[in-house]
């Protein structure tokens, strides 16, 4: 069983009746600290439930509620792929050191061949020692094909070659998996503008998505990380990973409000079908878990 | 000069300037920023809380100095306070003649422990000892490979088989003494600490190798989990140390405040890069400073 004791207390009170008085909001606002969601942003939530709730004499679940107000914050707006109308669809993977991102495209390869797209890889972390080897047994292990050179090859130049390939043999789908890299490295922010350069020029339109992989163990530096890296390759969404542990990675709150971007998916796991599509409901209510 | 919460205290100590005695009432309001601070810098909730009640225990009564701003005077305070708690560090690395010294490397998945077995090892290599590298991650693709490139790129032996993790560990003992080696660096599989298996593998290992020393690997971007993992892995391990990756980036890293007062384990090593020459002491007076989000801090604590 997971343990979640440091949030005992909050559950009953989230479920009590009565007054919305300041021990409720403290203890709110300890929860939100506690999930990662940031100064900011539960300052915020904290405010908006207090305004709601003034000197009213609450009837219905508190609960109900706060999790409206906070799957608010989250939108509502499509959070599947954005299918190009040609082939191939062309989606960069990029993120921080160890984030998760290999994993999250064997994964979304999966995701996508079940239903019955054909998947092509591009293997452009030729930095990190055995990153192409790792993203081969994962392409061997889903039988899709992979676009790979030697370690310490120009990433630019394989994601050239997967484009030409994916374009010539038909695949629906192309993915990019690329070097993690910390956002306040310029050199390697260039790096990756430059794959995803290449990448547009190759396909017009490419890359039609541009999937930021965050830890949801992540804290407060996860929103300069979705600040860096939009700036860099423009974000379409994250995919939020390691949800299965405790963490909550409520840091995506702040990122939704300041830039607009949505997580798609969330990772659960380290196996291959443990990816899922972003359920904000489900998110928000594991945020109120015993 | 300062940014982060100088300016937020100054402005809530304005009115102290020069006179009286520091007391709960007149420093709450500052406390409030400083509060803000650590929790922007990912310090733990609970932890944030003891520590502003240290803080206002340790400044009560004290005069309110002439020379110096309040705020100033409280930075001091909460810089001695951040320093004493994440202090004191002892960088060696234990040594024996009669028989090879076991490092075991354990964390969650992705925190750098691959990277970091391949940064020790390099640093006993070049203070002339005999390290061995194994791959005890039989789990994860690529990982047992990702060990071997590393290794190679140093030119230290990595000692691997396809068996279990725990088989792997025992054998590489016998393997170092039959190498001759004198430092063996276990590499385990990332983990959840809430996930009871792999915990008990680790505890398996723990127990049949008896490692002198088990580091717990962070990465410093995490947030509010650092007590919740660390405690995990104190409980489950006794870890001797921590050591914080990634801090090359702009993270803050209050993990390494809440780490060392939920636990009481003590903050080794830092990674700053994925190089391997990229490993160095911690040093609890920068990352005072680091947590505070100043730069120079120096100047303020030497001026009181
Ligand atoms: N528990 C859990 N582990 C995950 C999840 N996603 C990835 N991992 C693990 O996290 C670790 C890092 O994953 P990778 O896919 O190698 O991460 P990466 O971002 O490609 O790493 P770099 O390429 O080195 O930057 C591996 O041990 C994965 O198995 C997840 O959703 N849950
Ligand atoms: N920038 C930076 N990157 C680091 C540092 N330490 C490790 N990394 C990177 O972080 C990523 C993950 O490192 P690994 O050593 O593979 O992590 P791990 O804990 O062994 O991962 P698993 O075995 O999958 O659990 C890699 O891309 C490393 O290059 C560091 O100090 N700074
Ligand atoms: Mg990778
Ligand atoms: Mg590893």
């Amino acid at each position: 069983a997971k343990t979640k004791g440091v949030f005992a207390g909050v559950f009953d009170l989230l479920r009590g009746k009565g007054k919305v008085d300041q021990a409720f909001l403290d203890e709110l606002e300890k929860r939100l600290y506690l999930a990662d969601v940031g100064t900011q942003a539960t300052t915020q939530i904290v405010e908006r439930v207090r305004q709601a709730f003034r000197d009213k004499e609450i009837t219905g679940e508190v609960e109900a509620f706060v999790q409206q107000q906070l799957r608010e914050l989250l939108g509502n707006e499509d959070r599947g792929i954005r299918w190009s109308a040609t082939r191939p669809t062309v989606i960069l993977i990029a993120g921080v050191n160890g984030s998760g991102k290999t994993t999250s495209i064997a994964k979304l390869a999966k995701y996508l061949q079940d239903q019955g797209k054909k998947v092509l890889l591009a293997a452009c972390d030729t930095f990190r020692a055995a990153a192409v080897e790792q993203l081969t047994v994962w392409a061997q292990r889903l039988g899709c094909d992979i676009v790979k050179q030697q370690q310490g090859a120009n990433p630019a130049a394989v994601a050239f070659d997967a484009c030409e390939r994916a374009k010539a043999r038909g695949y629906d789908v192309l993915i990019v998996d690329t070097a993690g890299r910390l956002h306040t490295q310029t050199h390697l922010m260039k790096e990756l503008e430059k794959i995803h350069n290449v990448v547009a020029r190759q396909i017009p339109g490419a890359p039609h998505e541009v999937l930021l992989v965050l830890d949801a163990t992540t804290g407060q530096n996860a929103l300069a990380q979705a600040e860096q890296f939009s700036k860099s390759v423009h974000c379409t969404g994250i995919i939020l990973t390691k949800l299965d542990g405790t963490a909550k990675g409520g840091a995506i709150f702040t990122i939704k409000q300041k830039l607009g971007l949505p997580v798609k998916f969330v990772g659960v796991g380290e196996q291959l079908d443990d990816l899922e599509p972003f359920d904000p409901e489900a998110f928000v209510a594991a945020l109120f878990e015993k | 000069m300062f940014e982060g919460i100088t300016r937020g205290l100054s402005e809530a100590l304005r009115k102290l300037r020069g006179r009286g005695r520091l007391t709960p009432e007149n420093i709450r309001e500052g406390l409030r920023e400083v509060r803000r601070a650590f929790l922007e810098a990912d310090v733990n909730f609970h932890v944030v809380n003891d520590f502003i009640a240290r803080v206002e225990a340790k400044a009560t009564g004290q005069e309110v100095l002439a020379r110096v701003d309040p705020a100033e005077q409280i930075i001091k305070i909460v810089y001695d306070e951040l320093v004493a708690l994440m202090g004191p560090v002892d960088p060696r690395i234990p040594q024996r003649s009669d028989r090879p010294v076991v490092l075991m490397l354990c964390g969650l998945q992705g925190s750098g422990k691959t990277t970091t077995a391949a940064k020790l090892a390099l640093t006993l290599k070049e203070r002339g000892r005999k390290p061995l590298l194994v791959a005890a991650d039989l789990q994860r693709p690529g990982a047992v490979e990702q060990l071997q490139t590393l290794g190679r790129q140093i030119d230290v032996p990595v000692y691997s088989e396809s068996t279990s993790p725990v088989d792997v560990c025992r054998h590489a003992v016998q393997a170092a003494k039959r190498q001759l080696c004198d430092t063996v660096i276990l590499d385990t599989a990332g983990r959840l600490q809430i996930d009871q298996q792999l915990m008990r593998e680790l505890q398996q290992i723990d127990n049949l190798v008896q490692p002198d020393e088990v580091y717990l690997v962070v990465d410093a971007m995490i947030g509010q989990e650092a007590a919740n993992v660390a405690k995990a892995f104190n409980d489950a391990l006794e870890l001797n140390a921590c050591i914080l990756t990634k801090l090359d980036g702009d993270t803050r890293g209050g993990a390494a405040l809440s780490i060392k007062a939920v636990t009481g384990v003590p903050i080794k090593f830092i990674g700053v890069g994925e190089k391997l020459d990229k490993l160095e002491d911690f040093v609890p007076e920068r990352m005072a400073g680091r947590i505070l989000g100043q730069g120079d801090l120096m100047g303020v604590v030497e001026k009181i």
